[in-house]
């Protein structure tokens, strides 16, 4: 385990400190976008499309002008006078900000209104008389690639079928052989539904233009403001939005889960509004608006899994069709426009594995956002660990003895994986063990054996995954062109406190107090003589921002990388100050001494107040850092979750009776807060699993687009979690930290969904595709009996 | 629009004020009074994040007309503990990590308070009832449990110590 280097009071890593943010949200004083009121405030109010796909006729402004205070009201032809009518989206596809003709999903942005008061603005958008022409929509993807379905985006030069792209990686010839030739294999399409973050402060912003200045500053929802101001700074550049003059700032941010990294049409909207009035515009989407316009997963996946008859796994492939609505806005890097599906093949050590994605335009809302998740992490875990799941049912074998079988072993490590990532480190063994006795899993097996007889459903579910966090290296890894490093800046002030700044954005995550800590871990400076700010681009260092579970690889490291160029400098200033020289020095968390003789000592503070007013000859005054980050590989966190369900056959109702939980995320900087980490992201696993998918009509309707009818857990579904972990430092990263928060999120579905599956296997049930709800259990249950 | 006075008390504060039929209270607390702890997640009642104590009971205040406050006594999360010191419902969720990015927390504490004015010593499940209808998205609510069921017993050594 983790040994504390640091005292109680210093704070550094391994402490659980409580959190330096949370005084001003407990009084009610966070600052989060719609909290900004800045002078002669307007707001702005979308008009959306009640059509799937329609064309535009007409669109009468008249009615809403003429009400007081409606100040103006922008469409598409108006942004077009500007070029601003179309964006382009990370994956080198292009949006509509507003359109011109056509509209291509339910509740895409058709107008803004834009008045001198909320209800007013509302009014507004409720005047605007738009005429459509509908069309038929394209909501099933498969009907997509039909040789008669209609192109959805005649606008893209080339673009003769709705197929965005095929990708492929793996030796899809040596892993068919594989499969055709193996004694067993199992077979399934599995589906991740469309699901949104909900995160619970919706999205918005607040963007004001001073005319005299030419500065333009935007209060923004946005896990990643220095992106964003590039982004601005490239879409509007040719009406004069300098990046200089375009300030950023991501306030405090009331959750983001991935649902904060895309330029939504209405920010820029509000953008070139404030350009033209002069006057701040604010936008804070409401949230059906919010659950309509985004989601994550959606992947259509055909899975093959081979074994030998004992059941040593051979060969893993997976064709998958995605849909991205209609247009590919996903939050990727540039050259992985999968994300990290590759990551697939999971914990197991075996040769041959293929995946290929084919990713197709239907008219539903855009989005593909990774959603507390590394790029589709969440899509090739499920993938992999229901096939695992499936392939012990398949030769009757204990699912945690055949990955016992299967696991890469610990001094495999570092680990190249058949679709070509460089494992980092683990101890899959060690953490099945643990999660194992930590629940009493021969007890269960006991237990349901004995339930089963009586004619009782009860299920065990595992889920043993690995997830590749922290983009990224810089060789591979960019959004829009940009490396995906990360970036601290440390200043210590005279007296030995200190402010560091970064690229990165908390989004609750608590990188006031973390960060601190690992200041306080490396220059021995207590965390609470630490000041972390964040989110604005004028004053923090660039970085790519949250997401991805980056903050840690790659933030977190430039912290400790700077602070270790401060102490380096610190020794010059000790020795100076101690009349020994450099070379006599050592160092000690908070001070240096005299090698021999450790009487002879200069606290971190004593260094600091020197050098600004000691300074040794020829040295540069200052005791201030930057490092920018660039990580030399991803790292690997990974994780043993098991769940115990009872699942009632009269009704299909589901009960989770146990999960526990044990994470591998390296070593730890705050106890507490990646364990509360980890209970939030399990919260958000068991909601796909059993409560949340966006679901549509044959015309594009979206069913359940309010918080009444799209089921966020509240503590009462949630279960009571329990956690552990094991610690596998990263090698390669400074602190031997891995990241944390999306490891729950993507290892919980599966765990829920391979426990009600293994409940009603008894019955005949081999597969249930997530949300298992009791309804999808009952209707189940039935078409077994009916069978039978 | 149809323009009403309305009086109440806020934070113990009278506050008096000329208001449309159809301002929310949330937007008034927030828009016409600046104070923005009450915050706004949805606008079907479902998250919670608006709520406050009104005439000593949890509203959703997204859901309540201004003017239907008309003489009612409100306290918001500014006005729980009296400045630079904790509600024992704040020091409990600070000390049990009962929050993570902020933003439901003002209405969990709200809806808190009044769950433990009408029964100090629930259980872990009458807490998950009573907080029901109050969503947060990051904690996974087991912190949030232990935290209610601190300040459940702070408040009960407290209410010992002034019998």
């Amino acid at each position: 385990m983790f040994k504390c280097k640091t005292s109680a009071e210093v704070g550094g890593m391994g402490h659980s400190v409580k959190r330096k943010e949370d005084a001003r949200f407990l009084h009610g004083k966070g600052n989060y976008v719609d909290d900004t009121k800045l002078p002669g405030q307007l707001h702005m109010v979308m008009v959306r499309s009640p059509y799937a796909y329609a064309k535009i006729k007409s669109i009468n402004k008249e009615k809403a002008l003429a009400i007081d205070g409606v100040l103006a009201v922008i469409t598409g032809e108006d942004l077009a006078q500007y070029n601003l009518h179309w964006m382009p989206t990370l994956l080198s596809d292009t949006q509509m900000v507003l359109p011109t003709d056509t509209v291509m999903h339910q509740s895409q942005e058709v107008c803004a209104v834009i008045a001198t008061d909320r209800y007013v603005a509302v009014d507004g958008a409720e005047a605007v008389e738009v005429d459509y022409e509908p069309m038929q929509a394209i909501v099933d993807p498969f009907k997509a690639l039909d040789d008669d379905a209609p192109l959805l985006r005649p606008d893209k030069e080339g673009q003769e079928d709705n197929q965005i792209y095929h990708w492929e990686r793996g030796d899809r010839a040596k892993t068919d052989e594989v499969i055709a030739n193996a004694d067993v294999v199992v077979k399934e399409r599995i589906y991740l539904p469309r699901i949104h973050v909900a995160s619970i402060e919706t999205c918005g912003c607040n963007a004001s233009y001073d005319k005299d200045t030419q500065k333009l500053t935007v209060y923004l929802t946005t896990q990643a403001p220095h992106a964003i101001r590039t982004v601005v700074a490239l879409v509007a550049g040719h009406v004069g939005l300098s990046e200089e003059k375009i300030r950023i700032i991501s306030p405090d941010i009331g959750g983001g889960f991935g649902g904060k990294v895309p330029v939504y049409p209405a920010y820029v909207v509000a953008i070139a509004a404030t350009f033209l009035i002069g006057k701040p515009v604010k936008w804070i989407e409401d949230r059906s608006e919010n659950l309509v316009n985004g989601f994550a997963r959606d992947y259509h996946m055909d899975c093959e899994l081979a074994a030998t008859k004992d059941g040593k796994i051979q060969a893993f492939k997976v064709s998958t069709l995605a849909d991205h609505g209609y247009t590919d806005s996903s939050a990727n890097p540039s050259k992985y426009p999968t994300g990290m599906f590759s990551i697939c093949t999971g914990s197991y050590d075996y040769e041959h594995a293929f995946a290929e994605l084919d990713a197709v335009y239907t008219n539903k809302a855009p989005g593909g956002v990774a959603y507390r998740c590394s790029f589709r992490v969440t899509e090739a875990v499920h993938a992999i660990e229901r096939m695992v799941d499936k392939l012990a049912a398949e030769i009757d074998k204990d699912p945690a003895l055949l990955r016992f079988e299967n696991f890469i072993k610990k001094e495999q490590f570092p680990y190249e994986s058949p679709l070509g990532w460089s494992y980092d480190s683990g101890d899959y063994k060690a953490t099945l063990e643990k999660a194992m006795e930590m629940i009493g899993y021969d007890d269960y097996k006991k237990e349901q054996a004995e339930k089963r007889a009586q004619g009782k459903l009860m299920g065990i579910g595992i889920c043993t995954f690995t997830e590749v966090v922290g983009a990224g290296p810089s060789k591979d890894f960019d959004i829009l062109g940009i490396a995906m490093f990360d970036s601290a800046e440390i200043r210590v002030h005279p007296t030995g406190k200190a402010l560091a700044r970064f690229g990165t954005k908390s989004q609750g995550q608590g990188h006031e107090t973390t960060y601190a800590q690992i200041l306080a871990e490396e220059l021995g400076i207590p965390y609470t003589d630490i000041e972390i700010d964040e989110g604005d681009t004028d004053t923090a260092p660039y970085g790519l921002g949250t997401y991805a579970s980056r903050s840690t690889p790659t933030a977190g490291a430039a912290a400790a990388i700077a602070a270790r160029k401060l102490r380096d400098k610190g020794k010059k200033i000790a020795a100076h100050l101690l009349e020994v020289s450099e070379e006599d020095i050592e160092w000690e968390v908070g001070k240096y001494f005299v090698k021999g003789a450790p009487e002879k000592s200069k606290t971190i503070q004593d260094v600091a107040f020197a050098a600004y007013t000691n300074i040794p000859p020829g040295l540069e005054p200052g005791f201030e850092a930057t490092h920018y980050y660039d990580p030399p590989n991803l790292t690997f966190p990974n994780g043993a979750y098991i769940c115990v369900v009872e699942v009632e056959e009269e009704t299909g109702a589901i009960d989770v009776k146990r999960f526990v939980a044990i994470d591998d995320c390296g070593n730890i900087i705050n106890p507490m807060i990646v364990e509360g980490q980890v209970h939030g992201g399990l919260t958000q696993g068991i909601a796909p699993a059993m409560y949340e998918g966006i679901e549509y009509d044959d015309e594009g309707n979206v069913l359940n687009g309010t918080l009444m009818d799209y089921l966020v857990p509240t503590a009462v579904e949630s279960p009571h979690w329990e956690t552990g972990h094991t610690i596998t430092p990263s090698p390669h990263h400074p602190l031997g930290a891995k990241g944390v928060a999306e490891s729950p999120t993507v290892g919980a579905p599966p765990a829920i969904a391979n426990a009600i599956i293994d409940a009603v296997a008894p019955l005949g049930i081999k597969h249930l595709d997530i949300p298992i709800t009791p309804a999808k259990v009952w209707e189940a249950i039935q078409a077994q009996k009916a069978k039978a | 629009m149809a323009k009403h006075e309305v009086t109440m008390t806020i934070n113990g504060q009278s506050v008096t004020a000329e208001v449309d039929s159809r301002l929310l209270l949330v937007h008034f607390i927030r828009e016409n009074l600046d104070m923005t702890g009450t915050h706004i997640g949805c606008d079907t009642s479902n998250c919670g994040a608006c709520t406050i104590l009104l005439d000593g009971k949890s509203v959703k205040a997204c859901t309540y007309l201004t003017v239907r406050a008309d003489g009612a006594e409100i306290t918001t999360i500014e006005g729980l503990a009296p400045e630079g010191t904790n509600h024992p419902l704040q020091q409990a969720f600070h000390d049990q990590h009962g929050l993570h990015c902020g933003f439901c927390t003002p209405g969990m504490i709200m809806r808190s308070v009044d769950l433990l004015k009408n029964n100090p010593n629930p259980t872990e499940e009458e807490i998950r009832w009573g907080i029901s209808g109050n969503l947060c998205r990051c904690t996974g609510y087991n912190n949030i449990v232990k935290s209610v069921q601190q300040a459940a017993k702070e408040m009960a050594k407290e209410k010992e110590a002034t019998v």
